[in-house]
Formats: structure tokens, sequence, C-alpha cells
């Protein structure tokens, strides 16, 4: 079994390139699924500690976190129609209803 | 063995990630996230996760990527305008600023890693579904009802929200 820190790399670069996709881009549909990609990052920390110690309870946070990302999936995706209809656009830099 | 398949599984996963920040139609962006989901299920796989990987491309790759999909297609986005055209200053600093946390999870993460308990082989194998379920349904039964809640809240929130017009036929009053 190759040592843990490996898998905490893999995690932590997947999470960067998360953030890097949110800061980056304008498009709401690629900024939601970048913050998809950085829940799954985290999602592989937790069951690598959870394999590595021996203990079933990170994979039980897993699979709540799971259930949570697809709640967040359908409402999240649910206020981007509704922006899109009120807007005809998901860029982002174009929803400025509460900006200043 | 096990070297050779998490460095390709890794390199996979790495690669899909940035063609998916980077690439300029939202489908293969869409596309390249299943990619990636894919892949971290064959990560699961090696850490001996074996239903969480199931998980993963049932609920993830399966039907929170055709939910994605679904929506692209009928919003029918037109492609972003380029992406490094200008505010090169602001994709620098978001360069930067994401190497800051890049440099703050691992040396968080550093502090742990070694922190490791002796264990035998046999408990590595921890994520059957039978020891899953085990605790599931025992220690975790309360918070596994909570997330029935949370989805039929879900999914009841996400239609008030979608819906085209909300009738204001007051009768009900």
């Amino acid at each position: 079994m190759i040592g843990i820190d490996w898998y905490l790399a893999l995690s932590a670069l997947l999470f960067t390139i998360g953030v890097l996709g949110v800061l980056i881009r304008r498009n709401a549909i690629v900024i939601f699924m970048c913050i998809e990609m950085m829940l799954n990052s985290v999602n592989l920390a937790l069951i690598s500690f959870s394999a590595y110690h021996g203990d079933v309870t990170g994979q039980i946070l897993v699979f709540f976190s799971l259930s949570v990302a697809a709640a967040e999936a359908v409402v999240g995706l649910a206020i981007i129609i509704a922006i899109y209809r009120n807007n005809l656009s998901v860029d982002i830099t174009k929803v400025n209803l509460l900006r200043w | 063995m096990e070297t050779y398949i998490f460095v390709t599984l890794a390199v996979l996963a790495i690669a899909s990630a940035l063609g998916m920040v980077l690439s300029k139609s939202t489908i293969n962006s869409a596309l390249f996230l299943v990619i990636n989901l894919v892949t971290l299920s064959g990560v699961y796989l090696l850490l001996q996760a074996q239903f969480l990987a199931l998980i993963q491309i049932l609920v993830y790759a399966g039907a929170i990527m055709v939910l994605f999909l679904f929506v692209i297609m009928l919003l029918n986005i037109d492609q972003e305008e380029s992406l490094f055209d200008k505010f090169r200053i602001k994709y620098l600093a978001a360069f930067l600023l994401s190497a800051v946390i890049f440099a703050q999870i691992l040396y968080s993460l550093g502090g742990v890693a070694d922190m490791l308990p002796e264990i035998s082989t046999e408990m590595i194998h921890v994520g059957t579904v039978e020891a899953l379920g085990d605790v599931l349904y025992t220690d975790y039964l309360f918070v596994f009802e909570m997330t029935a809640i949370l989805l039929t809240a879900a999914v009841v929130g996400a239609l008030m929200i979608a819906q085209y017009k909300v009738k204001n036929t007051g009768d009900t009053e």
C-alpha cells in the first residue's frame, strides 16, 4: 500500500484546481461544476484517512456529503435556471442586482 | 503495481480537472468532469472503499451529471467568449491566490499525515457494504433520516425556484 501523502497531495491539487476554476471562470455552470469537484477532493481526503485509520466513520461522512452534494446540485441548478430566465445569460459578471 | 495504477489515475484526474477549468465549451467541461469523477472512483477502489466507488459512479457520474447536461442543453448556452483575452492581472492574482491556498492545505495536511495508528491489514478493508451499513443503520440512523428530509426539502425548493410563474390565485386564503 502506498503512503497516504500521495492521496492527500492529489486531493489538495484537485481542490486547488477547483479554487482556480471558481476564480477565473465567468460561466455560472462551470463554477458550479468546480464546486462539485472541490467537494469530491475533500471526499477523497476523508476516504484516505478512513482507510489508513481503519475506521469506517470517515466513509459514513462521505456518504452524507454525497447526499448533501446531490441536494445542492438540484437547488443550485434551479437557481441558475431562474437567473437565466431573468438575465438571458449565465455570465456571473452580468448578475448585478445585489451589487453596488 | 498499485503505484502504477495510482499514478495513472492521478494523472488522468488532474488532466481532466484542468481540461474542465480551461475548456471553452460548457458541454466539454461537463464531460471532463465525468472523466474526473470516474477516475476518482477508481482511486476509491484503490483505498478499498468499494461501496463509495459504486455510489460515486451512480450518483455523481450518473444522476448529477445528467442533471448538469440537461440544464446546459436546456439553456442553450453559447460558448464563453475567449477566456484569456483581457484582465491578465486578474488571472495572475487568481493563480497566486490558489497557490497560497495549495500551500496552506499542504501545510495543514503535513501535520497530520504522519500521525497514523498502526493497523492490521484486515482493518484496511472497512469499505464494504456490510461494514458501512452496519454503522449507518445503528449509530447514524437519526442522521440518515435527516438526509431524507433534506432531499425532500431540496426537491420541493428546486421546484419552487425553477417554476415559471407562481400563480397568485389567492383562493386558499
